[in-house]
């Protein structure tokens, strides 16, 4: 059995699954800090910097990642878990034990805040595969975690990974992105790189899992946006083996950028190019080289481009990567101060946490933003095989984790 | 002579109050309706209602009537039951007809809407944004493999790149129609409009006049079952090839040109004797199975310097499993022609009855190359019939690269659909060789209406694009997510993978 979505309060899984697998209709707040020097900030900085932007969500769902906020554990894959009940965090260590030497774990730290009820209940864990099963299973240890992750999400009934990467983690549910920054007592943490989100979901799944940011291993995703090509992204996704069952764009552009970049292996600026091309009358206008290559993209990857709204962050340990539509139909500022380079919807986040920032501009549509932490690779994950159906069971822990235990069985 | 039952269809109405007697009609109608002495005396038996004479009368003086000879009703007998009985006892021949398949079938086009944006995700003003049509027909690698360039940025690795892709301007393609069945002039106009649009038209079955070969990269040559005008000189004019196994109006079912339009010309462009019947047979005689096709298409791109080869089929039952067959043998391309597509001779009961319609064609074969992960291999176009630009955008987002159009070409060209062009007398100047018919259509003034067509088209795909939102025509090429049906059942939506409209 899959987690349990009918459990929290205010949500209805069938009021849910009616309108995926199609669509999900919101608007969206995001930030993205990145100190490119490796120097550690505070996780009350991306609160503050959601916190003025509260007006862009409803209080349905918000949600930060955090990257380099691990440093007693930085070679630990660390699993931020949430459970319904005891019985499926039983379940859940229970296949983790089995799997990890778990050398610490602990509930998630957090403070009673006003507006932040039935929270689940949540757990960290950090661990290091078990050498004898990894051999057994001849598996790299990412294909190894992305199956526990498919594991515990698709058979654990009430379990749910949040995040599973190294020295990172996620932090979101149900409110506004400032009280669930506050109730992480995300202050307490010092990360290197940092994303946050604020929902405008039009329905309501009030599901903490399906909060954002979206992650697997390394990996978050925020978006703001509304990708009217949905439906041939979706059918192309298919195409390959991913499972868009939420309905949501972040959940296509996850997938976008893991075929993109891991199983293609495109180079980030160019996958971006993939989701957010330039016109025609720009390719016409490059050097017959580069002309060539653009015009071979846009051909191959023409269903895979993101047409309509959207404003993208994609977080990885060591960086993050920006992106707006084709057009700027949605807003993105970009900003630098020293070492620090920082995204948002609006510039009054970065103004509040840097009120005076060296340059600040308005990035051009379908110009990525990227930042990169001095001396960290580029994590590609080439060692990970998962099937792209596996990590759409991975990421959303909904209708393709069914489908994936009926092959299975 | 035992006289016909049939009665004329129509009745040539002549108000000789107005009439100038000048005679024009006598001289523009193609079958003879008119005598002339005195004044035109019409022959209703012979009329077609071309409108020709109607529109050229100077006194606008003629009308065309349906002879609404009253029947017995009878449900089940129509008149044209009745009339086809008695033509076949008559003659004892198979009923010829031309054009597509008028049978009141399910229009499933008709039954579909398009969605457009409000409140969540913003339209987009054509007149104000830009809004792309562009398309590359052929094989699309995987995906694209790219190296450094030396100077921090990337170049094209390998080919996985779209040089041999076929470029259009905008997804709108003219039809195959051969010279033989239509006049030289209507290729010229075809192919001078197809070089102004950016966009390929194709030869059909009856080669490439040496007038065409300055259009040569905007046209696509035709190998079919007759094998007519290919020559290994020929074959590397074309911008790409196509193998022809079969046609929406005609499935399954060869050509016959008459020796009499066999003339000088044509001849020397089919490379067959003048005056000689050209019989295209039914199957190719090398081509028995699909791997046949697979060395067809080998041997052709060979031959071409590796050209793009497409294969065109009619859509029939079973489309979905010989696109997947045909794209699997190694065609860049497939084009699915339905059960409304026109042709300039066929046997009526061919016509009629055979086939499925394209919408669904369509949609079998974009969800059976998906499900086996080969769509990107081979595009689709579809046709047959693409009556307007709502039509091209539905079939694009059923799931088609492109749209050819043969039937709205010739209706742009002054055709009236009359269905006759099987007697090689078009008034039109269009399905006949006749010197004086074919004169009615000056290239120049063809091509500037096709071109005028298709740009028409084009602005008003790009006005259902800004009202879905997107700006490019892939976003919207097989998202049936912005399709609903209003009146379909449900089997028949699940095969189109359309939601009825409200949900
Ligand atoms: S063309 Fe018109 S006006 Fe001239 S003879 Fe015929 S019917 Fe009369
Ligand atoms: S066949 Fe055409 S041109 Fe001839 S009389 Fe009829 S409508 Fe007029
Ligand atoms: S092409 Fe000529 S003969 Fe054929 S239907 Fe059109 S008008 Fe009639």
């Amino acid at each position: 059995m899959a987690y349990d979505l009918s459990r929290y309060d205010g949500f209805s899984p069938d009021n849910y699954r009616e309108e995926s697998p199609f669509k999900i209709h919101g608007g969206c707040g995001l930030m993205g800090i990145c100190d490119e020097s490796g120097a550690l900030m505070s996780g009350e900085e991306p609160i503050r910097a959601m916190a003025v932007q509260r007006d862009r969500g409803n209080g349905l769902g918000g949600g930060f990642a955090g990257y380099g906020i691990y440093p007693e554990f930085p070679d630990h894959y660390c699993f931020h878990m949430m459970y319904h009940d005891l019985r499926a965090r039983d379940e859940a260590e229970e296949i983790l034990r089995t799997r990890f030497t778990v050398d610490h774990a602990e509930p998630m730290p957090t403070r009673p805040v006003r507006g932040i009820h039935d929270a689940p209940i949540l757990w960290r864990y950090f661990m290091t595969p078990r050498a004898e099963v990894l051999e057994e299973l001849d598996h790299s240890a990412e294909d190894f975690v992305v199956s526990t992750v498919m594991e515990i999400n698709a058979r654990v009934d009430g379990a749910f990974v949040a995040s599973s990467g190294k020295n990172m983690g996620a932090f979101k549910g149900v409110g506004y992105p400032e009280e669930i920054g506050h109730y992480f007592r995300l202050e307490d943490y010092a990360g290197h790189t940092w994303v946050g989100h604020n929902r405008f979901p039009t329905n309501t799944p009030g599901w903490w899992g399906g909060a954002h940011p979206f992650t697997l291993l390394d990996w978050s995703i925020v978006h703001n946006g509304e990708i009217s090509s949905y439906g041939i992204n979706a059918r192309y996704l298919e195409q390959f083996g991913y499972a868009c069952s939420l309905g949501t764009d972040t959940e296509v552009a996850a997938y976008l950028f893991d075929l993109l970049l891991r199983r293609h292996r495109l180079p980030v600026e160019l996958a971006c190019t993939v989701l957010a091309p330039p016109l025609w009358s720009e390719i016409e206008r490059m050097p017959a080289e580069r002309a060539e290559l653009m015009r071979s993209l846009r051909a191959v990857y023409g269903p895979a481009m993101l047409n309509g709204p959207f404003a993208i962050v994609l977080g990885f340990n060591g960086g993050m990567v920006a992106l707006n539509d084709r057009i700027k139909l949605r807003p993105l500022v970009a900003a630098r101060s020293g070492s620090r380079l920082m995204v948002a919807s609006e510039e009054s986040a970065i103004r509040t946490v840097m009120p005076d920032p060296d340059t600040l501009w308005t990035p051009r549509a379908g110009e990525p933003v990227i930042a990169r932490v001095k001396g960290m690779e580029l994590p590609f994950h080439s060692t990970l095989h998962a099937t792209p159906a596996e990590v759409s069971c991975a990421v959303t822990a909904a209708d393709a984790c069914h489908e994936l235990e009926e092959v299975a069985v | 002579m035992q006289q016909t039952f049939v009665q004329p269809e129509f009745r040539v109405k002549i108000d000789y109050d107005k009439c100038h007697k000048c005679g024009r009609c006598v001289q523009q109608c193609g079958w003879g309706v008119y005598d002339f002495t005195e004044r035109p005396i019409p022959h209703d038996e012979k009329c077609r209602a071309c409108h020709r004479c109607v529109t050229y009368c100077p006194a606008h003086c003629i009308t065309i009537e349906k002879n609404t000879l009253a029947f017995r009703d009878n449900d089940n007998w129509s008149a044209d039951a009745r009339k086809a009985v008695w033509t076949q006892a008559d003659s004892g021949g198979v009923l010829l007809t031309s054009m597509g398949n008028p049978k009141p079938y399910e229009r499933i086009f008709d039954k579909l809407v398009l969605d457009a944006c409000q409140v969540t995700n913003p339209s987009i003003d054509p007149l104000r944004e830009p809004m792309e049509l562009r398309t590359y027909l052929g094989r699309k690698a995987d995906s694209v493999a790219v190296e450094p360039d030396g100077t921090g940025g990337f170049r094209l690795a390998g080919d996985s790149g779209v040089a041999r892709n076929i470029e259009l301007a905008v997804p709108i393609v003219f039809a195959p129609m051969s010279y033989g069945s239509v006049s030289l002039n209507v290729h010229r106009s075809i192919a001078m409009a197809a070089e102004r649009l950016g966009v390929t038209m194709n030869t059909g079955e009856g080669g490439m006049h040496e007038d065409l070969y300055p259009y040569q990269d905007h046209i696509i040559l035709q190998v079919a079952s007759g094998r007519f005008g290919l020559s290994p000189e020929v074959l590397k004019r074309a911008a790409a090839l196509e193998i022809k196994i079969g046609q929406g109006a005609k499935p399954g079912i060869g050509g016959h040109l008459p020796g009499e339009k066999i003339d000088r010309d044509v001849s020397a462009t089919r490379m067959v004797p003048q005056g000689s019947d050209a019989i295209s047979p039914a199957p190719h005689h090398d081509i028995y199975s699909i791997e046949d096709l697979r060395q067809l298409i080998y041997a052709l791109k060979e031959a071409s310097g590796y050209r793009p080869v497409g294969v065109k089929i009619a859509a029939v039952h079973n489309v979905a499993a010989i696109a997947s067959g045909i794209v699997r043998a190694g065609a860049d391309y497939i084009y699915l022609d339905g059960f409304r597509g026109g042709t300039g001779a066929t046997p009526q009961v061919v016509r009629d009855h055979i086939g499925i319609p394209v919408e669904i064609a369509i949609a079998v074969v974009d969800q059976r190359l998906r499900d086996e992960g080969i769509r990107n291999h081979a595009s689709i176009i579809a046709a047959g019939s693409i009556r307007s630009s709502a039509d091209a955008a539905k079939a694009i987002a059923l799931g088609a690269d492109a749209v050819a159009i043969g039937t709205a070409t010739l209706l742009a060209l002054g055709c009236h659909l009359c269905q006759s062009c099987h007697t090689g007398n078009c008034s039109w100047g269009i399905t006949t060789q006749r010197p004086e018919l074919t004169r009615r259509i000056d290239p120049e003034w063809g091509a500037e209406r096709l071109t005028n067509l298709v740009n028409a088209w084009s602005h008003e795909l790009q006005e259902i694009l800004g009202a879905l939102g997107v700006n490019a025509v892939e976003s919207l090429r097989g998202s049936r997510e912005r399709l609903r049906a209003i009146g379909l059942d449900e089997q028949t939506c699940r095969i189109l993978g359309v939601k009825p409209a409200g949900l």
